[in-house]
This record gives C-alpha cells, sequence and structure tokens, in this order.
C-alpha cells in the first residue's frame, strides 16, 4: 500500500509540476483559435488536435489542469476548516448546541445550490476578471461544501467528549480552546485529513459538471470541467479517441487523491 | 403553385400504393394549449397547424398566399376590412357543418381582450371593436378598427373553430385530430375523416392514418432514434447534427438554405443605463458600431461555428423572406483597416496594442448571452478574438435566461448582448414592436418618449407608413429604406443567418424542406409512406 501511495504522490507532482510549467510547455495559448484547424485530429502540431474552436487541445489541458488543480485543495481547505469549526463545536458542546447545529447542516445537505451559482453569477460584476470569477466559483463550492464533513467530525468529536482522554485532560484543568486544539483536535487528525482529501476530488467533479451547464470557469479560460464538456458529442469522441485525454487525466488525478488517504482510513 | 403538389402527391401516391401508416416525429415538449387561439409555444404551434382549419395558408415552399376554407378573399376600407367567399361542403371533424357563422364566431373570440389570444394581437392595430357582418352562408366580412398591414396572411395562423359543435375546440377542419394524449410522454394525431381536400380519385386525404409525436427533450436520443429508423422526420437539427447525419445516412438530410433565424448583437444605448458617460458615448458613435460590425469575421463564424450551414448576415430580414429582403444590401464586409480608420475618426487610437479613446480609456466592454447555448459561446470566443486584433478587450458573460432577460429589459445592467431573432411572420407589419423607438423591444434603447436620433424618428415614420398602406410595392419601398438605416446605423449588428436544415426518412414521400416553419410537415396531407413502412406499422 505504501507503494502506491509513493507513485500517486509522485504522479500528483507531476501533473501538478506539468501545469504549473503550462507557459514552457504549452506550444500556444490557451485561448488562441486555429481558424483553419478546426477539429483538428492529432498530430505533430497539435499533440491532442483542435477542439472546436480550432484551439490546441493540449495547451488547454496544461492551463486547465493548473486552474482545477490549485483551486480545488483551496476550496477543500476552506470547507474542511468549516467542517472542523461546525462539526467539532456540535460534537464537543452537545446539547441544544448539537442539535441546532444538526438542523443547520441538514439544512446545507438539502438546500440545491446550484441556484446560488446562477444568482452569483447574475450578480457579479460584468466585467469581472476571469481570475475573479474562478475564484468565486472554486470559493462558494468551499463555502457551501463543509456539511458532509462536518457531520463526520461532529460524530468523531461526540465520541471523544466523554472518553478517558478528555476526562483526565479535564481533571487536570484543561478546559475550553485548549482542551479543544491540544487534545481533541489531533485526535480527529486522521478524520479531518480524509475530508480533505475526499473534497478536492469531490470539488473537482463539481466544477466539471458546472462547466457542462456552460456555469463554472468562464470562457475562455479553460478547466477540467470545461473541457470536458466536449465530451458531449459521443460520435465526435468515438471517432477522436484523443478527446477523452482529459476525462483519463480527471480519472487518474482523483483515484490518485483517493490513494492518499492515511491507510488507517481503509482498516476495517 | 397548388396545383402541381397535389399532382406530386397523386403521383407519388399511385407510385407507391400507400394509402394509410404513421409517420412518427418528436416534439421537444408538452404543448401548453389545445386551443388554437391561445397558442404561443412551438409544440401547441405544431398541434395547430396539423389539426386546425384556416381560411387561407402562406405556401411554405413559395411563400404565397393560397385559399384553404376561404376559396377567395378582398381587402376593402384601405386595409380595415376583409371578405371572404367560404368553401362550401365542408364539415368539422365531428360532422358539425362549417358556415360563416363559425368563422364570425372565430374572430369575436379571437379578437376578445379576455381570452389574450397572442395570435389576436397582430390584428390590433387600432383601439376598438372588431365587427363581423354575415353576408351569406358562405360569406362573410370582418372590419376591424383600424388598418391592418399584411391582413390576409396574418389568417394563416388563424384555426377556425366551430361555433356549434360541443366538442368546442376539439372539432377541427384540419387533416388531423387529437386522438390520443399522455402527459409528457406522447400525442396520437389521428385522420380525420371529414377532411375537405380530396385526391384526384375523390377520396378524402391526407394519405396517412396518423402521426405520433413523442415527446422527447433530448435531441441526442432523437437522433438516434432517427437513425434507427424510428422517427421519420427531425424538423430542425442542428448543424452538427447534421453533419453527423451526412456521414451515415446523407439521404435523408436536407440544407434548404436561409431560414428566418438570425444571430445578432447590440450594445446599450439607453441613457439611464449605469455605465460610465466614456462608454455611452462609444455606443452611440456610429462609426464605434460600424468598427465592431467591420472587425467580426462573419464568414469565420458561419464556417467555424455553423459547420457552413449559416450565411453572413446583411440585415434584420433574412434573404429566405423573399417578398421582404432588400436585395440591395451586403452584409458588413470584414475590414480591419477600415474598422480601425472609422475608430480614427472618432478620435481612438492604438497605444501598445491596447485601443483607447480620446481620454485615454482602453476599450473593454462585456458581452452577455445566454449560458447552455453552445453556438452563442463560440461566437462570442470568436468575436472576443476578432475583436483583440484592433486592440479591444471583450469580456464574456454567460448568464441563465431569466437573468439575462432581466438586464436587457428591466435594469440595464449591460454592455453588449448577443442573442439570436427568429421572425415566425413573413410581414415587417410583426417587427412593430422592434423598430418604434417607443417599443419596448426596441432593444438598444427601449420604450423612448421620443426618438433619441434622427434616424430612429425616420424609421418611427417609415414602419408607421408601411402599416397604414395596403398597397404592397410602396410598403416594400418604406421597408427597405427601413433595412438600409438599419444596415448604415448598425443599432444591430447582425452576424449571420442560420439554414435551415432537417432530416426526412428517405422512407417517407412528398416532402419539400423550406425554410419557414414547420419546415418538412408543412403539406402533411399529401405525405406518403412506402409500402414497407405500412406492414412496420402493422397494416
Amino acid at each position: 500500500m505504501r507503494a502506491i501511495r509513493k507513485m500517486a504522490l509522485a504522479i500528483l507532482v507531476l501533473v501538478f509540476a506539468a501545469s504549473l510549467c503550462a507557459g514552457f510547455l504549452a506550444p500556444a495559448s490557451y485561448s488562441v483559435q486555429f481558424r483553419n484547424f478546426v477539429s483538428s485530429p492529432a498530430c505533430s502540431r497539435f499533440w491532442l488536435g483542435t477542439d472546436e474552436l480550432g484551439r490546441d487541445r493540449w495547451s488547454r489541458l496544461l492551463y486547465g489542469t493548473r486552474v482545477s488543480l490549485i483551486l480545488a485543495p483551496s476550496a477543500a481547505l476552506v470547507s474542511t476548516f468549516l467542517a472542523v469549526m461546525v462539526g467539532g463545536v456540535a460534537g464537543f458542546a452537545g446539547g441544544l448546541w448539537d442539535r441546532v447545529i444538526c438542523r443547520v447542516i441538514d439544512l446545507f445537505l438539502s438546500l440545491p445550490w446550484l441556484f446560488l451559482f446562477l444568482i452569483v453569477r447574475a450578480l457579479l460584476p460584468l466585467n469581472a476578471s476571469l481570475l475573479a470569477s474562478v475564484i468565486v466559483t472554486f470559493g462558494i463550492m468551499g463555502l457551501v461544501g463543509w456539511a458532509p464533513a462536518a457531520r463526520i467530525i461532529r460524530v468523531g468529536a461526540q465520541s471523544l467528549r466523554n472518553s478517558d482522554l478528555v476526562l483526565q485532560a479535564r481533571a487536570c484543568g484543561c478546559h475550553g480552546l485548549r482542551l479543544v486544539l491540544v487534545h481533541l483536535a489531533p485526535s480527529l487528525k486522521a478524520v479531518i485529513f480524509a475530508q480533505f482529501w475526499i473534497a478536492i476530488p469531490t470539488f473537482i467533479l463539481g466544477e466539471a459538471s458546472l462547466g457542462l451547464i456552460g456555469l463554472g470557469v468562464a470562457e475562455p479560460l479553460p478547466s477540467w470541467g470545461n473541457l470536458l464538456r466536449e465530451l458531449t458529442n459521443p460520435q465526435a469522441v468515438t471517432s477522436n479517441p484523443w478527446m477523452l485525454v482529459p476525462l483519463a487525466v480527471i480519472g487518474i488525478v482523483v483515484s490518485c487523491f483517493q490513494l492518499l488517504l492515511p491507510e488507517r482510513e481503509f482498516a476495517p | 403553385m397548388k396545383r402541381p403538389l397535389i399532382l406530386l402527391a397523386i403521383t407519388a401516391a399511385s407510385l407507391w400504393g400507400q394509402w394509410g401508416g404513421e409517420v412518427r416525429f418528436c416534439l421537444r415538449s408538452d404543448p401548453k394549449t389545445f386551443n388554437p387561439l391561445l397558442v404561443e409555444d412551438e409544440a401547441s404551434e405544431t398541434i395547430r397547424y396539423l389539426t386546425g382549419g384556416v381560411l387561407l395558408r402562406v405556401n411554405r415552399a413559395s411563400q404565397e398566399l393560397q385559399p384553404e376554407l376561404a376559396t377567395s378573399w378582398k381587402i376593402t376600407q384601405h386595409g380595415r376590412a376583409i371578405t371572404f367567399h367560404l368553401r362550401s361542403g365542408v364539415v368539422f371533424s365531428d360532422g358539425t357543418p362549417f358556415t360563416a357563422d363559425d368563422v364570425a364566431y372565430t374572430v369575436q373570440a379571437l379578437m376578445d381582450p379576455k381570452l389574450h389570444s397572442p395570435t389576436g394581437d397582430a390584428f390590433r392595430s387600432a383601439p376598438g371593436e372588431v365587427e363581423t357582418r354575415i353576408q351569406a352562408q358562405d360569406r362573410v366580412t370582418v372590419v376591424f378598427p383600424g388598418p391592418v398591414a399584411g391582413l390576409d396572411r396574418l389568417f394563416d395562423q388563424v384555426a377556425i373553430i366551430s361555433s356549434k359543435s360541443a366538442k368546442k375546440e376539439s372539432a377541427v377542419l384540419g387533416p388531423f385530430v387529437v386522438g390520443r394524449y399522455t402527459p409528457g410522454t406522447e400525442i396520437q394525431l389521428d385522420r380525420n375523416p371529414h377532411y375537405w381536400k380530396k385526391d384526384a380519385s375523390g377520396r378524402h386525404l391526407p394519405y396517412l392514418d396518423s402521426i405520433h409525436l413523442d415527446i422527447q427533450q433530448n435531441r441526442d436520443i432523437e437522433l438516434m432514434r432517427f437513425t434507427r429508423g424510428e422517427l421519420h422526420l427531425i424538423n430542425s437539427i442542428d448543424p452538427e447534427m447534421f453533419n453527423r447525419l451526412v456521414k451515415v445516412e446523407p439521404a435523408t438530410v436536407h440544407d434548404a438554405g436561409p431560414s428566418l433565424e438570425s444571430e445578432m448583437l447590440w450594445f446599450n444605448q439607453n441613457p439611464s443605463a449605469a455605465l460610465p458617460d466614456y462608454e455611452k458615448g462609444w455606443f452611440r458613435s456610429q462609426n464605434f458600431r460600424r468598427a465592431i460590425s467591420g472587425a467580426v469575421n462573419r464568414n469565420d463564424i458561419c464556417r467555424v461555428v455553423y459547420l457552413g450551414h449559416a450565411q453572413p448576415a446583411a440585415g434584420p430580414i433574412s434573404p429566405a423572406n423573399r417578398v421582404w429582403f432588400n436585395l440591395k444590401l451586403q452584409p458588413h464586409a470584414f475590414d480591419l483597416k477600415d474598422a480601425l480608420a472609422r475608430l480614427h475618426r472618432d478620435g481612438f487610437r492604438m497605444e501598445n496594442g491596447t485601443l483607447k479613446d480620446r481620454d485615454g480609456h482602453a476599450v473593454e466592454f462585456s458581452l452577455i448571452t445566454n449560458s447552455g447555448n453552445k453556438a452563442r459561446e463560440h461566437m462570442a470566443a470568436m468575436i472576443q478574438q476578432d475583436l483583440a486584433a484592433i486592440g479591444i478587450k471583450l469580456n464574456i458573460v454567460t448568464l441563465d435566461f431569466r437573468s439575462l432577460i432581466e438586464r436587457i429589459s428591466q435594469s440595464f445592467r449591460y454592455e453588449a448582448c448577443l442573442l439570436g431573432l427568429t421572425n415566425y411572420d413573413l410581414d415587417p407589419n410583426a417587427l412593430m414592436n422592434v423598430w418604434l423607438s417607443s417599443a419596448a423591444n426596441h432593444q438598444w434603447y427601449p420604450s423612448q418618449k421620443s426618438p433619441a436620433t434622427p434616424w430612429e424618428a425616420e424609421i418611427d415614420r417609415l414602419m408607421q407608413a408601411q402599416a397604414a398602406s395596403v398597397d404592397l410595392a410602396k410598403r416594400k419601398n418604406y421597408f427597405d429604406k427601413v433595412q438600409e438605416i438599419v444596415s448604415e446605423q448598425a443599432p444591430f449588428l447582425y452576424l449571420v443567418t442560420k439554414n435551415s436544415l432537417s432530416a426526412v426518412s428517405p422512407k417517407l414521400h412528398n416532402v419539400q424542406p423550406a425554410m419557414i416553419r414547420p419546415q418538412t410537415y408543412w403539406n402533411a396531407e399529401n405525405l406518403v409512406l412506402e409500402p414497407s413502412q405500412l406492414a412496420k406499422n402493422g397494416r
């Protein structure tokens, strides 16, 4: 298992490094349209062919990977932090706090957040930069995506509340924030890390889903989401299998993130 | 024109010996109504077209007006009145006779303000009551309170309903009747046994026994079912699907040339819009608008986005509209030198690859369009690259349709917009709500109290003059001038006119794809299935 994790980490580092070096590795800008080479097959000039506007697919994949790989972990960090705060307070405080927070978590899980994306997109200034629109997209995902993780962390905190460890700490006069940070949080570390790693592929795929319905990252900036939009034409995919490369990259990266989960999470 | 068509149908019928059978195709959604007077969506329009009987019909191939339930007609009182001589011996699908009473009843219902008929809106040229005078059982005159331009052609949309039948609007005069409707799934249209049209042998048309309409939103599934032979036609397909079909079944696809659908771009010229004054100044400048128009490569858009199934647009009227299109007009040529020259005339200059106005503001604006429309998103991306060549930064924003409509019609919080336009009606009178400066759909600056510019005042004058005249030549002359002003001033930058693309099974005969809706089944009563298809249908 350790070897597989090392390999996963190596692949992630490689993909991440390639995306950071997109400026050197990409033969063209992600937005340049080679209009005389529209939907071109893979060739020495266009390694993965061109899209329907004649844009080099390999260049777009490199830049799109950078966008998705930098911002998805950032959004995961935000959502995991919120989940620790909310779930930790609910589980450790118990009583009325727990009941109220659980209802809030249920509410967050039940609301259709797609409408929030529609509303925010409508409210965003029209001349907002591409970077701003990307950050807003992933930011919203991070801000609304904490609820499933919070529920799991709450259960973990609840089980620790009456544990010998906490009782002993309390008996020694340790209370409040010190108790949470010094004794409780390290005991929940494995759960928190697991939730963080799980959130990354969730947000990557979430952005991809938004891209499929025309939301998400704005054109012409590529992301894995808008690269996947090409796959809605099944016949084109059959005759141009290199169109599947972005999907394969997403699959590999998501799998690698899953393999990075701490080993104990896989234990029965 | 009608006679050759009937002869063609008869010839086809005798060749294949194919009375009967069922044609299948898809509707994109459930019809919102089966009342022909309340139709406003495409699905309901299909049902109305296939089941409703009309007094006059626009032939979709020739675009000429033809007699149907009226054998002749005459417009009098300078376009205020129309007299119809009705066909005798016609009965509704339930056997109720068709008389002048039914025409009077239909017109009164159509113009009843309480009904809010969208079809009736086109007839409302002046306030007041509509009068119907029944001179005989086969002769009726309808008098409107004011002149109605293109009055006779408007009756193409008016399906006659029975004044006496207990079945109300379910009793129809068209070739088919609604047999079965399962919401969300299917509609079965059965042959109307009392349909008045006959073939040469005296047998009642239509040739088909029924039409089966599957309600199917997913266009990929529709295409897959068509290629499997489960559907006989796709009335309108996009270029990508068209090209897919060309590869597998080239005999099935038809490109009928320019349709009535065009794509256009416009700038927000509303003075109350929350935009900086310098931007408002750009958008109000004819030179700026013409420069943008000249910097957009329409040929590339036609080739790349529409895969060659579109034409650069010259103006508000498509070349498909043979009567009203101004043949003198040409699309604005792609000419970057001319574009820059026009911008220089307005004080714009290039600085390090960025276009700046006379006060030093870099030229940057956003273009909104609706999300999920791949063709428009691609067009916007191409325009973005084209404008970058003259130093303009364009930001593309895709919005859900409701937000977009709110911005362009209520809050006016936008700079430029890319949308499509479909003229369902060939007559320019239907465009009054766009071209009059006081109109709500005068998109670049709607609902003006008085015309903001001399050229808008001139368009107002010409549109009102054409609406008040019943002389076709004069009306054409007025509207030609409107088109010329629009081309010169470019309040709308017309980009492309899409071609009318359809797919029809080779097993379905007598289909004559046209550019006007309904493109493929406009002569539904003459459609004929091959014998092999009859066997498939269990006959």
